[in-house]
């Protein structure tokens, strides 16, 4: 029998007195995709970074194809057939993509001529082996993220990797990208190419992988043929606890209605001749693919990009939002996407970004009442478990799953009526995530309607009391709790005539 | 302790120079020239004052020495047509303001970058100043220099503002919504307008205040000389962000403290009498005023790597 095409034996890294790796074997056959799961802060990440050479592990032995490498370096790495690709592409925006390749690729020295003919025709070979239809004069800056990726996977096989590790690869992806995704991969692992795929979405593991190792607290706790395994068994693993209600269910009946649209669009951002209505202690789910106008509706309603027709009503009262003070002022709140980014400032402390939205109310005077906002942040962060060392600490200090719960904290306490979360979970772990959704919940129990943008379909379905599913702008079909993903994916892609009224 | 770091260094850098200056030239301490070069660094920290703001905003503004150059022929015309110096002060600040207001509305309204936008106005200020003026004097009144009074008491007037304005401005940046909008436009721009914020006003409102200082500061200098130069505010705009930078503004926006550019000013115009006394070529100057810039900004890129504000 072969030796697999990576072992690793053993393996120990500590940063400090923080143990991230405590022992762990891992090993990955040619032509397999072997997934890696486990929450934030599991290791995952020292371990691809051990495996790509980018940190040197304390103790145990990594062995490739049965040869046992020591001093493992990103460049010996590369050189022995380990290719990386990250969740953001780590390409030269401004260069075309045949260039980028033949920079990744090429041992040109500083005065060596460069040779486009060359160049052009190895990107349209590389290319085109995976089938991607992406010109190789197209400057990186005017790609979308899944070609960016694809243009790694280009530069990964022109540098002959065997094994090709993925991080969440898929995070910003739309559904149809990321079939697309997969059937490179497949084609990868029919070629014999070993790939290790780093992702938070079970539902693709399943999918996609034939292995999978579950990383805990530093340990592998456990390597399983994804035949054998369904997902409540695999977060069992990764929590190392029963997870008895992913989802939390719904315990009240809906209220009044809250939020009434009627037709309202939005030229600039695309949207057109939105109806839905959100109830009082609802959760209506909004669906669709990227790009079906999800995120541009909910900026609608935040007043970021003004709708120009249509009506909005709120408790039943018809409301203009034409900018974000004015939403605030009507008592709706909107935790954006991408928080990484925008829903918390990284650099003030978690109680100046808990106040930001209601410096008018909890500051009548003149002054700041720096202990009024210090019990506030308090109370939330002991409401919301928000893990911190308090109210002083800076939110970039913070794990995700945390600085989602700020973000959320900032506008729960304008005591919104209608609270707009776009992606309330994306890059959140496990743990964190069943946190968050008991929180939601929570908080439709206490009247608060909620609107909720989701691209985690199982969230949706979850989650939702109902499902609105938006395709080109507007919402095409209203779904009741206990669809099934079918359905809503059938009318997110369009393919039946099963569009109900909403 | 550890979050005011960076201001520390800063004394400890001040309090290394003043122990050398001690030891080696005790002259340095004697009151009256030690006085008078307090006074005459109080208009350039009015100005370093409102260039933080600006900066922690995550702007810039280089037109500074313009306006200061504007506001103090416009006042010396005043005050030589024999307009009360009392009735001058208020209208220096409002025309300062006036000018910042076309930065602001330029930077903030229009969205063009802010270090082309004050280049242009700095330039054009420049200009309009050379053929106002053609270069003359203006020679004050008597009654103006010093406010009228003894020189000792003039100069401590002078510091004695300065610190009221210090001690106000740092309270109220840390203690005023907008003070708190500042740094969190600063940090990120994008995130304070989902958080409600109208970043827009905020960079339109810190280059109103700053034109405001700018203008304050530039009767501040006036009342220390008994004529106006037309060049005055030259390189203004250079000392104004150093003494930021190094009292730990960060260029990036987003942190630094106003009482740190108190210190940074202080550290900074410390250095060019000490040179003198210690007996050190005076072509030094400007190269270890660099490097103190250097290592500021080096320093900054640590504290901003363990994300302490």
């Amino acid at each position: 029998m072969n030796p697999p095409l990576l072992q690793l034996t053993g393996v120990t890294k500590s940063f400090g007195a923080v143990r991230a790796l405590r022992g762990v074997s891992f090993n990955l056959k040619a032509g397999e995709v072997h997934a890696l799961l486990g929450e934030n802060g599991a290791g995952k990440s020292t371990l691809i970074k051990v495996i790509t050479g980018a940190h040197r592990p304390d103790g145990g032995t990594i062995a490739i194809t049965g040869v046992a490498v020591v001093d493992l370096t990103p460049t010996a790495a590369q050189k022995l057939g380990i290719a990386c690709i990250y969740q953001q592409p780590a390409l030269f925006p401004d260069l075309t993509v045949a260039e980028n390749i033949a920079l990744r690729l090429g041992r040109s020295r500083f005065f060596d001529r460069i040779n486009w003919r060359a160049n052009q025709s190895r990107a349209t070979e590389l290319l085109g082996r995976i089938g991607a239809a992406i010109e190789p004069d197209a400057e990186i800056r005017s790609l979308s993220m899944p070609e960016q990726q694809l243009v790694e996977i280009a530069c990964a096989l022109g540098a002959g990797a065997r094994i090709v590790v993925m991080d969440e690869p898929t995070a910003s992806l739309t559904q149809q990208e990321q079939q697309l995704l997969f059937a490179v991969i497949r084609d990868l692992r029919a070629n014999g190419v070993g790939v290790i795929y780093i992702s938070h979405r079970l539902d693709e593991i399943f999918a996609l992988a034939d292995r999978v190792t579950v990383l805990r607290d530093g340990e592998s706790v456990g390597t399983k043929d994804v035949g054998e395994i369904d997902e409540a068994g695999l977060i069992r693993l990764m929590v190392g606890r029963e997870v008895s209600h992913i989802y939390p269910p719904p315990e009240s009946a809906p209220g009044e209605v809250v939020l009434s649209l009627k037709d309202v669009g939005c030229t600039a951002s695309g949207v057109n001749r939105v109806t839905l209505d959100v109830r009082a202690g609802e959760i209506v789910g909004l669906a669709g693919l990227v790009g079906a106008g999800r995120t541009e509706l909910g900026r609608v309603l935040f007043g970021l990009t003004p709708a120009d027709s249509g009506e909005i009503r709120l408790n039943g009262q018809r409301i203009t939002v034409r900018s974000p003070q004015e939403a605030v002022a009507h008592s709706i709140a909107y935790v954006p996407e991408d928080r990484r980014r925008h829903g918390v400032i990284l650099d003030m402390p978690i109680a100046e970004n808990m106040t930001m939205a209601i410096h008018r109310r909890l500051f009548p005077g003149t002054w700041l009442n720096l202990k009024a906002e210090r019990n506030l942040a308090l109370d939330f962060i002991r409401d919301l478990g928000v893990k911190a060392f308090g109210p002083e600490a800076p939110g970039v200090s913070l794990s995700g799953g945390n600085q989602q719960k700020v973000s959320v904290a900032r506008w729960l306490a304008t005591k919104p009526k209608l609270l707009i979360l776009d992606e309330p979970t994306q890059g959140v772990d496990v743990g964190a995530k069943s946190e968050i959704h008991r929180i939601i919940r929570r908080l439709t129990q206490e009247g608060l309607a909620v609107l909720m943008i989701s691209g985690d379909l199982p969230e949706v379905l979850g989650m939702s009391d109902r499902i609105a599913v938006m395709r080109g702008g507007t919402v095409v079909a209203t779904l009741q709790r206990g669809a099934d993903a079918g359905e809503v994916m059938t009318a997110a892609l369009g393919q039946s005539a099963q569009e109900t009224a909403a | 302790m550890s979050r005011y770091i960076r201001e520390l260094s800063v004394v400890a850098g001040l309090g290394l120079i003043l122990a050398a200056l001690s030891f080696f030239a005790p002259a340095f301490f004697a009151p009256a020239p030690l006085l008078s070069r307090l006074a005459a660094e109080v208009p350039a920290l009015v100005v370093a004052l409102g260039m933080a703001v600006v900066m922690i905003g995550r702007h810039i503004d280089i037109s500074v020495g313009s306006i200061f150059g504007l506001t103090a022929v416009l006042c010396g015309t005043l005050l030589a047509n024999k307009v009360p110096l009392l009735l001058v002060v208020p209208l220096a600040i409002v025309a300062g303001a006036t000018l910042g207001t076309l930065n602001g509305w330029l930077v903030a309204g229009l969205g063009l970058p802010s270090i082309v936008v004050t280049l242009a106005t700095m330039v054009t200020g420049r200009e309009l100043l050379s053929l106002w003026q053609q270069g003359r004097f203006i020679t004050l009144p008597n009654g103006v220099q010093w406010f009228g009074l003894s020189q000792t008491a003039g100069q401590w007037t002078l510091l004695i503002i300065a610190l009221l304005l210090v001690t106000l401005l740092a309270w109220a940046s840390r203690r005023l919504s907008a003070g708190r909008f500042v740094y969190a436009v600063g940090s990120d721009p994008e995130a304070a307008r989902l958080a409600g914020i109208r970043p827009g006003a905020v960079t339109f409102g810190s280059f109103v205040l700053l034109g405001a200082l700018v203008g304050f500061a530039a009767v501040l200098n006036l009342v220390q000389s008994p004529q106006v130069d037309p060049k005055a505010g030259g390189g203004l705009e250079l000392k104004a962000i150093a003494a930021a930078v190094i009292g730990g503004v960060a260029v990036t926006g987003g942190r630094g403290r106003l009482w740190g550019v108190f210190l940074g000013l202080l550290l900074l115009t410390t250095i060019n009498p000490a040179l003198t006394y210690l007996h050190v070529e005076a072509y030094w100057e400007k190269a270890i005023q660099g490097t103190v810039i250097l290592l500021a900004v080096e320093a900054d890129r640590f504290q901003g790597k363990g994300a302490a504000k």
